[in-house]
């Protein structure tokens, strides 16, 4: 039940393509054949999330094209001052590096994980939890350096002020998404750590075997929080 | 038959104790291509292309960056087409959203310039 693959019989006589789709929705038993119910829920929460920043660059969508004020022009808004002149959008750049790097160092740590080396996924882990901050702390920077320019939710020096309340709400809840990824990156690298998934110890607060695969579902959420930011620089920062 | 069975057996008891495993190659390959595709985007922001050009690259370098992290890192590519399905297939259903709400803008700020001139 609580395992993730059936038995061999069942695998090898599961219809593949659009049959098995058919197969597998109309099988009277769980759809989701082949993933855990943990990593299916995490999938579906990640789904719902999408919902919820899709309305948010929807709102954003329609905010800039409804309102006859120039928009701020995100390359000079976020331009940085170094060595002499503005580099366009270099912090922002920085920032992306930053965390696809972050989704790297977890593709990692989630296959060291099913390797059972504990030493090295916790690392790995941890190496994650660092960049997150690291990005956290740039978008505290950028947010500071905004503000103090003068941007507000309802204004800006520069143009349509629904540019500020747009940025720092798709911004804001962004960052809140990585920060409560590395809380919990930090608690799911304390476990591995502590060999609690070789042990199959008991977590505190939901009594079930802790196994690996709590590395990959603790994956699928970090690389969403990357997903997101691709959409959000390539709508927000470029467009 | 049962001499089969047994060797047909054993790859998918090494799943069900590993789980996703690929190669780490893999991964550091797909690392590499974010990267570039990533500089690519910046780039389109940093030479100051503009216009249709400028959104097309863009948007192509969003989605191909979305597809190998959702693929390779998230794994997609290797799960059963009837999650694949269920997971991928409604966020089409922005698309629509998205298409009422230009409607709506469309509306919003014909209604602004007519009545209020170019100002807000």
């Amino acid at each position: 039940m609580a395992q993730t693959i059936g038995t061999h019989d069942e695998t090898s006589l599961r219809p593949s393509g659009l049959r098995g789709v058919a197969a597998d929705f109309s099988s009277d038993q769980r759809a989701f054949k082949t993933a855990s119910w943990g990593k299916a829920m995490m999938w579906i929460f990640l789904l719902s999330d999408t919902f919820v920043f899709g309305c948010f660059l929807i709102a954003y969508m329609t905010a800039r094209m409804s309102t006859p004020v120039a928009w701020p022009n995100p390359s000079e808004v976020f331009a940085l001052h170094i060595g002499g002149e503005d580099v366009p959008l270099i912090l922002i750049a920085i920032m992306t590096f930053v965390l696809i790097s972050s989704s790297g160092t977890m593709a990692m740590a989630v296959n060291f994980g099913y390797r059972r080396e504990r030493g090295r996924t916790a690392a790995l882990m941890l190496l994650t939890a660092l960049l997150g901050a690291t990005f956290v702390s740039m978008q505290a920077f950028e947010w500071t350096k905004l503000i103090t320019e003068g941007v507000r939710p309802w204004e800006n020096p520069w143009g349509a002020a629904q540019f500020g309340s747009t940025f720092f709400m798709i911004t804001g809840f962004h960052g809140t998404h990585v920060t409560i990824g590395v809380i919990f990156l930090l608690i799911i690298a304390r476990k591995v750590w502590r060999g609690d998934f070789d042990v199959e110890r008991r977590g505190f607060f939901t009594s079930r075997k802790g196994r690996y695969e709590a590395v990959e579902i603790m994956g699928l959420y970090w690389h969403f929080v990357d997903l997101v930011w691709v959409f959000i620089f390539a709508f927000f920062y470029l467009w | 038959m049962s001499e089969t069975t047994a060797h047909a057996q054993s790859p998918t008891v090494q799943a069900q104790e590993h789980g996703q495993q690929h190669p780490i190659r893999l991964y550091l390959v797909v690392w590499g291509l974010l990267f570039v595709l990533s500089a690519f985007s910046y780039m389109v922001d940093y030479l100051g292309i503009q216009g249709h050009l400028r959104w097309t690259l863009i948007l192509l370098f969003m989605m191909l960056k979305a597809g190998l992290i959702v693929a390779v890192f998230m794994h997609m590519a290797w799960e059963r087409l009837a999650l694949v399905y269920a997971i991928l297939l409604p966020p089409l259903l922005v698309l629509v959203f998205v298409a009422l709400m230009v409607s709506e803008a469309d509306y919003t700020i014909f209604t602004r310039l007519a009545f209020f001139g170019a100002g807000p």
